[in-house]
């Protein structure tokens, strides 16, 4: 995909266009700072224009939505709501970003070497979290042939089928309930005795009979050729295999921020998480980081887009503090050493 | 551009397929399929910028299980390319144009 330089030097450029994303794009374009949205590219993973809710599909507790609302319609209009401030978007990924000093220079998806396609005084990054796979050789052999990233692009084909769901939290156990309309039994494999998912999944799972749970259980092949044909299980308290006949399998365990492209640029915790404090700076002067990309703990959409106008209103703050000031004065903050803000 | 789309079903799939002088490439798809609405016009540039070498079919796999089930198409949105009956090329999930193109490009 070829997408035209900008030569101009842009006030911000949003990376990722989740709740996160959209709402300082919001909040930035009200503000009358012109931002520049890099959407990211399609995907069957939640790694695509409008993140992890694109794959779902009733949000019941984004606060306005009495009656709950569909996850791709949430999005859309987040997205329209930006547009209407004026927030532009570019579609693609950021492949490298300089990160030197301000203007940040950010290349999208073409020619790394070549002139950046954007450059902008302040950068909010907002690249959010995918999916974790098991990272099986099985796993990817018959992804798309029974192995599934997507609950409800595939679930319609395992209509009258008996499929596996891996994971025990929020993600997994509506993964299983929305599964429950097609399969006729679904396994939810968890490594542990209890479900980490909140309080109301957990009661609804428990009340559905078409889920049957498998405690301390890992997940250690899928089996089949051609498509899926059943998984072994390895009982994590005594090492015990089991293999289960089933047709799907739908892995659900969690999450891996989308920070690769930042490594070396940006302090992060341990998990690859970028450390972000007072408010949401980051450990380079001018850029800021908003949503699950910094948030391995509540990974909501509320939370997400409640930082995300938090990194607007501190992106605007920072530009106008620097509104004639030389150019390529750098006035750095403390240095990244002290203790993060870390819930 | 409708031109270079053809709308398949489970009854017009294989004369359509047999008649083409090109190959066809079959985006299997469905209404409640996120994924496959973002490649939708993604797919329909394609139709247009390769019409030289490509035709697109669209088979909606709710409407149409048979022709689904036959491909073994169990993720969507799934695209087959198909030359004279035979399957070239098969790319599960949705993908970027250019990685779209770069994983047709060797079968045309």
């Amino acid at each position: 995909m070829t997408i035209p330089h900008d030569s101009s030097i842009r006030d911000v450029v949003i990376l990722g266009s989740g709740p996160a994303g959209l709402t300082a794009a919001i909040y930035t374009a009200r503000a009358s700072l012109s931002p520049v949205v890099v959407e990211g590219e399609p995907s069957s993973t939640s790694d695509q224009p409008g993140g992890q809710l694109m794959l779902t599909t009733e949000v019941e507790n984004y606060p306005g939505f009495v009656d709950g609302v569909m996850g791709p319609d949430l999005m859309a209009a987040f997205r329209a709501q930006s547009e209407r401030f004026g927030a532009q978007f570019v579609p693609g990924k950021a492949r490298r970003v300089d990160m030197s000093a301000s203007p940040f220079s950010i290349w999208v998806d073409d020619d790394p070497e070549g002139a950046p396609t954007l450059r902008s005084r302040a950068l909010i990054v907002s690249t959010g979290a995918r999916s974790l796979m098991l990272g099986l050789e099985s796993e990817s052999r018959l992804l798309g042939h029974g192995v599934s990233t997507c609950a409800t692009c595939d679930g319609f084909f395992f209509r009258g089928k008996e499929i596996a769901v891996v994971g025990g939290g929020d993600s997994a156990v509506e993964e299983a309930l929305f599964l429950t309309k097609f399969a006729t039994k679904v396994n939810l494999i968890h490594r542990r005795d209890q479900l980490r998912a909140s309080k109301i999944m957990q009661q609804r799972a428990f009340a559905n009979d078409r889920i049957v749970f498998r405690w301390n259980s890992v997940v250690e092949d899928i089996v089949g050729n051609g498509s899926v044909s059943g998984i072994i299980l390895r009982d994590t308290l005594d090492g015990s295999r089991t293999t289960v006949d089933l047709d799907g399998v739908f892995v659900a365990i969690g999450h891996v921020p989308n920070t690769a492209l930042f490594e070396g640029l940006l302090d992060m915790d341990a998990n690859g998480y970028i450390l972000t404090r007072d408010g949401t700076r980051t450990s380079v002067d001018g850029v800021f980081a908003a949503g699950d990309v910094q948030d391995h703990r509540y990974r909501q959409a509320v939370t997400s887009a409640g930082s995300g106008c938090m990194a607007a209103i501190d992106a605007e703050r920072w530009l106008a503090a620097r509104e004639g000031a030389e150019p390529g004065n750098t006035d750095t903050l403390a240095t990244a050493g002290e203790p993060a803000q870390r819930r | 551009m409708a031109e270079d789309v053809v709308t398949l079903s489970d009854g017009s799939f294989d004369e359509e397929l047999m008649g083409s002088a090109k190959p066809i490439l079959v985006d299997f798809w469905a209404e409640w399929c996120g994924p496959c609405k973002k490649i939708a016009p993604i797919v329909e540039e394609i139709a247009v910028e390769e019409t030289d070498r490509l035709r697109i079919g669209k088979l909606n796999v709710d409407d149409n299980p048979d022709v689904a089930r036959r491909f073994e198409v169990m993720s969507i949105p799934t695209l087959i390319l198909f030359k004279d009956g035979q399957v070239l090329a098969r790319i599960v999930g949705a993908k970027s144009k250019r990685q779209l193109l770069d994983d047709l490009q060797p079968h045309l």
